[in-house]
C-alpha cells in the first residue's frame, strides 16, 4: 500500500473511487477489455487499495484508447478512464518512463499517417 | 453570418480535402468561415489530469482569439473539437484550472475564452438547418446508402460534448438525408476505432476498425463517413471494404460545388 501515490492519483484524476459499486459495466464496454491485464473497475478498486506500484507497472495503462466509453457508461459516475489517466501519468512522469521515443517514429509512418495521430501518441506516451 | 474557424494541424496536411471542401461549402450555404491567425495545434487527445494545464493552453488561446474578433469558434476536426470543448468546460467549472491558466494569461482566462465552440455539423444543424441545406441541394446523393461514423470523439464525454445522444446520435444521419442519401444505421457507429495505438500496437487497433467497417459494411453501407482524420486512417489500415471519406466531400458534392 502506498498511500503517497494513492494521494496524488486521486488528486490528479478528481475520481471519488468510494462511488464505484462494482458492476463492472467499465470492463464491459472497454473496447481495450481484451489487451488488458487489468480492467477499468480493477483500476478503480486497486486504487482504492493503494495498490497504484502494481498498475504503474502493467502494459494495461498504455492499452486504454481514452475512447470514454467506460466514463460514459458508468452508472455512479466514477469516470474510470481519469483513473487510468492519471496511473498512466504518474509512470511517464517517471525518470525514464517514456512509453514513446522521437526514434521510432520513422518506422511507424506511412505516406498517410495524420499528424494528429503521432501528436495524440506523444501526449499519452510520453512526458 | 460569420464565424472564427478553427482547422487543427491535420486539416492543413492529411486531410486538406476535410478542410477544403467544409470552406467551398460553408460559402455556398452564406456562412464566412474565417480562420484564427495564431492557432496553435490542440494536441490531439485531451488530458483529464487536473494538473495538466500547460497542455490545454492552446486551446485556451484559441478561445480568447475568437472572443477578440466577437465570434463564436467553429472547429471540424472531431478530436480538435473534443480537446477544445472539454478545455473550455474544465475552464469554466475549475476555479484551480482558472487560477492557473490566468496566471499564465495574463489576464481573466475564464471571461477572455468566453465564447461558444460549435463543431461544423451542429452550425449545419442549428445555424443553417438542414432544411435549408436540402433546398441548396443541386446533386441530390439519391439512392447512396451512406454509413456515419462518430466514433467517441464527438460525442463523448456526453455531458461535456452536449452534441447529440451519445448512446442513440442522430446528427449525421439527419444529414444524411437532407442531401439525399440513405443513412445506414448500424450497431458500432459510437464505438471506438483504436485512436493512437496504432502506434504502439497497430494489431490492437486493427480489431477494433475491423469491427467498425464490417458492421457498417455488414448492414449495407456503400460508404462510411466521417469527421476524424485519425479514424479515416484507422479504417483504411484495417481494410475497409468500402470507402471512408469525409463528410464535408459528399455535402460538397450535393452543393455541386466539389
Ligand atoms: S461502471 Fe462505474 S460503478 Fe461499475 S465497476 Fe465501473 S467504475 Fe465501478
Ligand atoms: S477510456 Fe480507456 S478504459 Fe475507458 S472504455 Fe475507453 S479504452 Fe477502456
Amino acid at each position: 500500500m502506498n498511500n503517497n501515490l494513492k494521494e496524488e492519483i486521486i488528486r490528479t484524476s478528481g475520481v471519488n473511487v468510494l462511488k464505484c459499486m462494482r458492476c463492472g459495466k467499465c470492463s464491459g464496454t472497454c473496447p481495450s477489455y481484451g489487451e488488458m491485464e487489468y480492467h477499468p473497475h480493477q483500476f478503480v478498486y486497486m486504487v482504492e487499495k493503494g495498490e497504484i506500484d502494481k498498475l504503474m507497472d502493467s502494459p494495461s495503462i498504455y492499452k486504454c484508447l481514452s475512447c470514454f466509453a467506460c466514463v460514459e457508461r458508468c452508472p455512479r459516475g466514477v469516470e474510470p478512464a481519469k483513473i487510468v489517466e492519471a496511473v498512466r501519468l504518474a509512470a511517464t512522469r517517471r525518470q525514464g518512463g517514456n512509453h514513446l521515443t522521437a526514434e521510432e517514429i520513422p518506422c511507424i509512418v506511412d505516406d498517410d499517417t495524420p499528424g494528429q495521430l503521432l501528436v495524440s501518441a506523444f501526449r499519452k506516451y510520453k512526458k | 453570418m460569420t464565424f472564427s474557424y478553427y482547422p487543427g494541424c491535420t486539416l492543413k496536411t492529411k486531410a486538406k480535402e476535410l478542410d477544403g471542401y467544409a470552406r467551398r461549402s460553408a460559402e455556398a450555404l452564406g456562412i464566412t468561415l474565417d480562420e484564427l491567425a495564431d492557432w496553435q495545434c490542440c494536441g490531439g487527445v485531451y488530458t483529464t489530469a487536473k494538473d495538466e494545464i500547460a497542455t490545454k493552453l492552446s486551446s485556451v488561446r484559441a478561445l480568447m482569439s475568437a472572443k477578440k474578433e466577437g465570434n463564436a469558434l467553429v472547429t471540424l476536426c472531431s478530436a480538435c473539437h473534443n480537446v477544445i470543448k472539454q478545455t473550455k468546460h474544465e475552464l469554466d467549472t475549475n476555479d484551480d484550472m482558472n487560477l492557473r491558466a490566468s496566471n499564465y494569461m495574463g489576464c481573466n482566462a475564464r471571461e477572455a475564452a468566453d465564447t461558444e465552440v460549435i463543431h461544423y455539423l451542429e452550425m449545419l444543424r442549428d445555424v443553417v438547418g438542414f432544411d435549408k441545406i436540402k433546398e441548396k441541394v443541386v446533386n441530390p446523393l439519391t439512392g447512396r446508402k451512406i454509413a456515419a461514423y462518430y466514433g467517441c470523439l464527438l460525442l463523448r464525454p456526453g455531458k461535456t460534448m452536449q452534441f447529440d445522444n451519445p448512446e442513440n446520435p442522430k446528427i449525421i444521419e439527419d444529414f444524411i438525408r437532407a442531401i439525399g442519401a440513405t443513412p445506414v444505421i448500424y450497431p458500432m457507429r459510437n464505438e471506438c476505432c483504436g485512436g493512437y495505438i496504432t502506434v504502439k500496437d497497430a494489431e490492437a487497433a486493427k480489431k477494433n476498425s475491423t469491427a467498425v467497417h464490417e458492421s457498417a459494411a455488414g448492414f449495407g453501407a456503400d460508404c462510411i463517413i466521417t469527421a476524424c482524420p485519425l479514424c479515416r486512417y484507422n479504417l483504411i489500415k484495417a481494410e475497409s471494404p468500402i470507402p471512408v471519406i469525409y463528410f464535408t466531400e459528399l455535402l460538397a458534392e450535393a452543393l455541386g460545388v466539389k
